[in-house]
């Protein structure tokens, strides 16, 4: 059903071509992002944010620990993307984030594997970047017109655009008109329209890095790791303990919770929680 | 001293947007993660701070009971029916932790049904008294409840 659309496309460039594009926005992601840790001095902040929990630490962390928060932080905040309260936001990104992955791993194997020879590239790799494209397409687009326009509460209309839809837009334009030009091979003009902005979407995403928000999935997983660390060690980042209400300590220390709420205090359900909130 | 939000803390939600009585508390076109647009309009009431599920906002207490350096962190649990606060001083010496309850029952399960309740008559509509009154107010309970009759005394140093 569907074929290498790379393959089509070495009529006119050489695969060698394509493969030095890649490495090139490859290296445009790496050299973004390290400037952009620069000049936010992010890596700055979590070091001496990283130190100064040390400080208020309760209890050193084993390497073992510190093993298992990473386990539990790649398995919930990477994997699942668990830090997100609402679920439309967190299904939209589940659906972007492992469509960009699945798309970006299928075409570097499609130009690095398959276009330079002439081994016709197996059916499951192609359909699985069709399928990656066609992901990030859903999630993105429940994105754009469901979850981040705001217009009730903003009166923002769908095409107005700040520097924030940047990352999303550009990934957007790259799937959706990688898609089509792959549905439109041999379509002649229409196809080349289509095959240009694609690369100029991919372009865009890829070298912006500084000014978009691309980098943030390499610092999120930092912050959620050092936000779970700083649980595990005690420090909480200042937060107070909340501890079990029916511990008699605790009651004994705090007489209001058995006096108001009895012995063993029940579940309240939600509150003002019950309802989600408008905004994005 | 306005509220302030650890970006990488914030996921940006909007709970604090829709909180906000002063309605100061944005999504950064940028970043789309919250941000205090106007510190000066900031009433310090602590909504957003409390209904940040990611516990994201800070607010920098007043120097009176803590100075400079200090931190003053607040979690309300509405599960639990709690709120717990922990004031630490800046050398860390002090390091209060206080909780206290927030609800006796679960959220939204005794709320008045006022629209069963049957209509006044016109009695009680030319009578001084409001809506349940005398019960509200305890007054069928033996008149009016003041500290003497209730035996209690002022304490020396605690202005009520």
């Amino acid at each position: 059903m569907f074929t290498n659309p790379f393959h089509d496309l070495s009529g006119f460039l050489t695969p060698a071509v394509m493969q030095t594009y890649v490495v090139l926005m490859f290296l445009a992601v790496v050299a973004g992002t390290i400037i952009d840790v620069i000049h936010k001095k992010s890596a700055q902040y979590f070091f001496e944010n990283a130190q100064k929990a040390k400080q208020s630490a309760k209890r050193t962390l084993s390497t073992g620990d510190k093993v298992s928060v990473a386990v539990s932080t790649v398995a919930n905040e990477i994997l699942t993307s668990s830090e997100f309260c609402n679920p439309h936001r967190r299904i939209a990104h589940l659906l972007t984030m492992y469509g960009f992955i699945i798309f970006v791993v299928t075409t570097v194997m499609l130009i690095f594997a398959y276009t330079p020879t002439a081994m016709a590239a197996p059916g499951i790799v192609v359909a699985l970047w069709h399928i990656g494209a066609l992901m990030v397409c859903v999630g993105g687009y429940w994105f754009w017109f469901k979850i981040r326009v705001d217009v009730n509460s903003e009166g923002n209309p769908w095409y107005r655009l700040v520097r924030a839809d940047l990352f999303v837009l550009s990934l957007l334009m790259t799937t959706t008109f990688a898609l089509l030009w792959s549905v439109t091979q041999g379509a002649g003009i229409l196809n080349m329209l289509f095959f240009v902005i694609f690369v100029a979407a991919a372009t865009t995403l890829f070298c912006t890095v500084l000014w978009s928000k691309f980098a943030h999935m390499f610092f999120k997983p930092a912050a959620a790791y050092q936000k779970k660390l700083t649980k595990a060690d005690g420090s909480q980042e200042n937060l107070p303990d909340l501890g079990d209400l029916s511990d008699s300590a605790l009651q004994a220390r705090y007489p209001d919770i058995p006096t108001y709420m009895g012995a063993n205090p029940p579940y309240m359900g939600l509150g003002i929680k019950r309802e989600s909130p408008n905004h994005y | 001293m306005p509220t302030f939000v650890y970006m990488t803390r914030c996921d940006g939600c909007g709970h604090c947007v829709d909180i906000c009585p002063s309605d100061i508390m944005h999504i950064d076109p940028t970043m789309r993660r919250a941000y205090n647009i106007e510190p000066n309009m900031c009433w310090e009431c602590y909504s957003c701070v409390k209904a940040c599920p990611q516990n994201a906002i800070d607010v920098r207490g007043y120097a009176d009971f803590a100075p400079l350096g200090h931190s003053v962190r607040v979690i309300r649990d509405e599960e639990k029916g709690v709120i717990a606060w922990r004031i630490k001083s800046r050398n860390g010496e002090t390091d209060m932790n206080l909780l206290a309850p927030i609800t006796t029952k679960p959220w939204g399960t005794h709320i008045p049904k006022l629209a069963d309740a049957p209509a006044p008559s016109q009695e009680m509509r030319d009578s001084q008294l409001l809506f349940n009154e005398p019960k509200y107010i305890r007054m069928d309970d033996g008149d009016i409840h003041t500290l003497k009759s209730n035996k209690l005394t002022m304490k020396a140093g605690v202005y009520y």
